[in-house]
C-alpha cells in the first residue's frame, strides 16, 4: 500500500511516501506568499525518490497551518496527533515532544500508547517560533546557521529583556552597536527563545524522554539552549527532524 | 548615494518650540521634565508651572545621551536659557534613572496622568497612553492622581513601534497613515494575526490578494484599535476620556477606537507626545517648592 503525508507549514511544505510502512520518498520546499508552489515542489521531489507517480497514491492525510491553501489530499488530522502518531512509531520511549516550526511552537505529551493526554500550543506571537530566531539573524546580517554557530561559542549570559520580535530587534541593534561580542548576541536570542519554548513546555509538565523536532529544532544554538533550559541530561532528535508531522499524517493514511 | 536616498517611512517629524509670551527670567521656579521612552524623548520646561519650551526628538541608542540632547534642544529654542538656569529636573519614562542632569526619578504613569490633567484639565478620569513600547491605560482623579492602570509592555501589537514597522512595509509615510486609511471605499476586515510579525506576512498577502496599500493600512488600524478596544476596557472607561502619546496623532487608530468605545476623546492644541514630560515637569515645580521649605 501506497500512502503519503502532507504537512503544510507557514513556511515550508513537506510530504513523506510511505510504501507498505517504509518510507519510499521525502520532499521539502520553501513557499512564500502562495504556497502552491512549494506544494508542487515538494510532491514533485518526494514522487521522484520514491519513483512512482501521484496516481499510485492511494490516500493523503494533510496536516499543518496552511493545509486550507492547497487542494489535493484526502482527509485532515491535527499537527499535534500526527507529531504524536510518528514519534510513537520513531521511539516509543518518548513522552514530552517539542516541536518548533515557523510561527509556532507545541509541547505534546505523549503516552505510552502514542495518545496525546495533554498539549500547549503558541500560534499568536512569534516569540518562541523560527520566525523569531530568523528575524534576529537578518537584523545581525548573518544566515540562520551561522547563527547557531555563533551562539555555541560563547558562554556569557546576557539577557534579552524583550519578548517581542520587533522590539527584541531593536535590543539586538543595540547590541550590535554597543560592540557586544556577536557570539553573546546570538546566544542570548537563542536563550530567549528556549526560555519562552521552556515555559509553554512546563504548561504540560515536561516527562522524560524528550524530543524536539521542528525546523527551527536544527539550528544547533538552540538545541543548547533548550536542553539547558529544561535542565535535561538528553535530548532524543530524531533523523528526519523537519519530517514529523508529515510521516505522521502518512502512517496515519495507512490505517 | 542609494543608501541615501533610502526614505525611511517611519520617520516623524522632530520639534522644538518655546513660548513668546513668558519671560522667564521673570519667573520664581524653573522646573523641567525629561521623558525619555524606548521610541522617543521628550523635554519640557515649565516656568512657575506654565508651559514654556519642548522639544520632542527619537530616543537614540544612548538613553543619558538622549536625555541631554532632548533638553538642550529644548533650551535652544528658548531666549537665552541655560541649564543652570533650571531649579528641578525630573526624569521619567523608560530611561528615568538614566537622565544625568535630573534631580528625581518618577514613574512615567504618574507623570502621564499629571501631564493629561494639565493638558486637558482636571475633567480628564481616563487617559490612554499609547506610546513607542507600552499601552498604558491609566484611571485618575480630578488632581491628576492615579487610581489605577493597565500596562501592555510585552508585545509591539497595538504600540507606535507596530505601526512604525508597517508604515516601513507598506511604504508608507507614518504621518499619513490616519488619512490613508480612512480612503477606502468600504471597512476591510482586521488583519487577523495578532503578532506584528505575522501580521507584515499577512498584509503582504492581502496586497497580493488585490487589496490597495490604503486597504492595508485600514485592515491594520482596525485590528489595531481593536486590540487597544479589548484592553481598555478592563479598566472602566469614564468620561473624559484623553489619548496622549505619538499614536494620540494618528486619526486611523483614533477614530476607529472612538467608535467602538461610543465616546470621543478630548483634544488639545499641545503635542500629544508632551504628556510625561509636563508631567515630570509640573512635580519637579512641587518637589521643588517642598525643598526650598526644609
Amino acid at each position: 500500500m501506497i500512502t503519503a503525508g502532507a504537512d503544510v507549514g507557514s513556511k515550508t511544505v513537506k510530504i513523506v511516501i510511505l510504501k507498505d510502512g517504509e518510507i519510499a520518498g521525502k520532499g521539502i520546499a520553501t513557499g512564500g506568499l502562495e504556497v502552491e508552489g512549494a506544494w508542487n515542489d515538494a510532491w514533485d521531489a518526494a514522487l521522484k525518490e520514491a519513483g512512482i507517480s501521484r496516481y499510485d497514491i492511494e490516500k493523503t492525510v494533510g496536516t499543518g497551518a496552511r493545509l486550507k491553501e492547497v487542494e489535493g489530499y484526502d482527509t485532515e488530522m491535527s499537527m499535534v496527533t500526527a507529531d504524536a502518531r510518528a514519534m510513537h512509531e520513531i521511539n516509543p520511549e518518548i513522552r514530552t515532544i517539542i516541536d518548533v516550526g515557523a510561527e509556532e511552537g507545541r509541547a505534546i505529551k505523549v503516552d505510552t500508547a502514542g495518545k496525546v493526554p495533554d498539549f500547549a500550543v503558541n500560534e499568536k506571537c512569534a516569540a518562541g517560533a523560527g520566525a523569531f530566531m530568523e528575524a534576529m539573524s537578518r537584523a545581525m546580517q548573518v544566515s540562520i546557521e551561522e547563527f547557531g554557530e555563533e551562539a555555541l561559542k560563547s558562554t556569557a549570559n546576557l539577557p534579552i529583556n524583550a519578548q517581542c520580535a520587533v522590539f527584541a530587534e531593536s535590543e539586538v541593534v543595540s547590541l550590535v552597536h554597543e560592540e557586544t561580542p556577536r557570539p553573546d548576541i546570538c546566544k542570548a536570542v537563542c536563550d530567549g527563545v528556549s526560555d519562552r519554548l521552556a515555559s509553554m513546555a512546563r504548561r504540560v509538565v515536561v516527562e522524560p524522554k524528550v524530543a524536539f523536532i521542528g525546523g527551527a529544532a536544527q539550528g544547533l544554538g538552540l538545541q543548547k539552549a533548550l536542553k539547558e533550559a529544561l535542565d535535561l541530561d538528553e535530548v532524543f532528535y530524531p533523523e528526519d527532524i523537519v519530517f514529523v508531522a508529515a510521516y505522521g499524517a502518512a502512517l496515519k493514511a495507512a490505517d | 548615494m542609494a543608501e541615501e536616498e533610502k526614505k525611511e517611512f517611519w520617520r516623524w517629524t522632530e520639534t522644538n518650540w518655546a513660548s513668546k509670551d513668558i519671560d522667564w527670567r521673570k519667573g520664581e521656579i524653573i522646573s523641567a521634565g525629561v521623558d525619555v521612552g524606548s521610541v522617543s524623548s521628550q523635554a519640557v520646561i515649565m516656568v512657575d508651572g506654565e508651559l514654556y519650551a519642548s522639544a520632542n526628538t527619537r530616543t537614540g541608542y544612548n538613553s543619558p545621551e538622549s536625555a541631554t540632547n532632548v533638553m538642550n534642544w529644548a533650551l535652544e529654542a528658548t531666549d537665552g536659557m541655560k541649564l543652570e538656569d533650571v531649579n528641578f529636573s525630573v526624569g521619567t519614562g523608560y530611561g528615568r534613572v538614566k537622565v544625568p542632569f535630573s534631580n528625581k526619578a518618577i514613574t512615567e504613569i504618574a507623570c502621564h496622568a499629571r501631564g493629561a490633567n494639565y493638558m486637558y484639565g482636571p475633567s480628564v478620569r481616563t487617559v490612554m497612553d499609547m506610546g513607542g513600547q507600552d499601552l498604558k491605560a491609566i484611571r485618575c482623579d480630578e488632581r491628576g492622581k492615579v487610581i489605577s492602570f493597565l500596562m501592555n509592555e510585552k508585545c509591539a501589537a497595538g504600540t507606535g513601534r507596530g505601526m512604525e514597522v508597517i508604515a516601513d512595509l507598506l511604504q508608507v509615510p507614518i504621518i499619513e497613515v490616519g488619512d490613508r486609511s480612512f480612503d477606502v471605499d468600504k471597512e476591510p476586515d482586521p488583519v487577523s494575526t495578532t503578532c506584528v510579525l505575522f501580521a507584515k506576512a499577512e498584509m503582504l498577502g492581502l496586497l497580493k490578494k488585490g487589496y490597495t496599500v490604503n486597504q492595508a493600512l485600514a485592515a491594520y488600524c482596525s485590528a489595531m484599535s481593536y486590540r487597544v478596544y479589548t484592553m481598555i476596557r478592563e479598566v472602566d472607561v469614564v468620561e473624559d476620556f484623553v489619548i496622549t502619546g505619538g499614536i494620540a496623532k494618528n486619526r486611523g487608530l483614533v477614530e476607529r477606537l472612538e467608535s467602538h468605545l461610543g465616546i470621543k476623546a478630548l483634544k488639545t492644541d499641545v503635542d500629544y507626545q508632551l504628556a510625561g514630560a509636563l508631567g515630570a515637569a509640573l512635580f519637579g515645580k512641587v518637589l521643588y517648592e517642598k525643598k526650598k521649605k526644609k
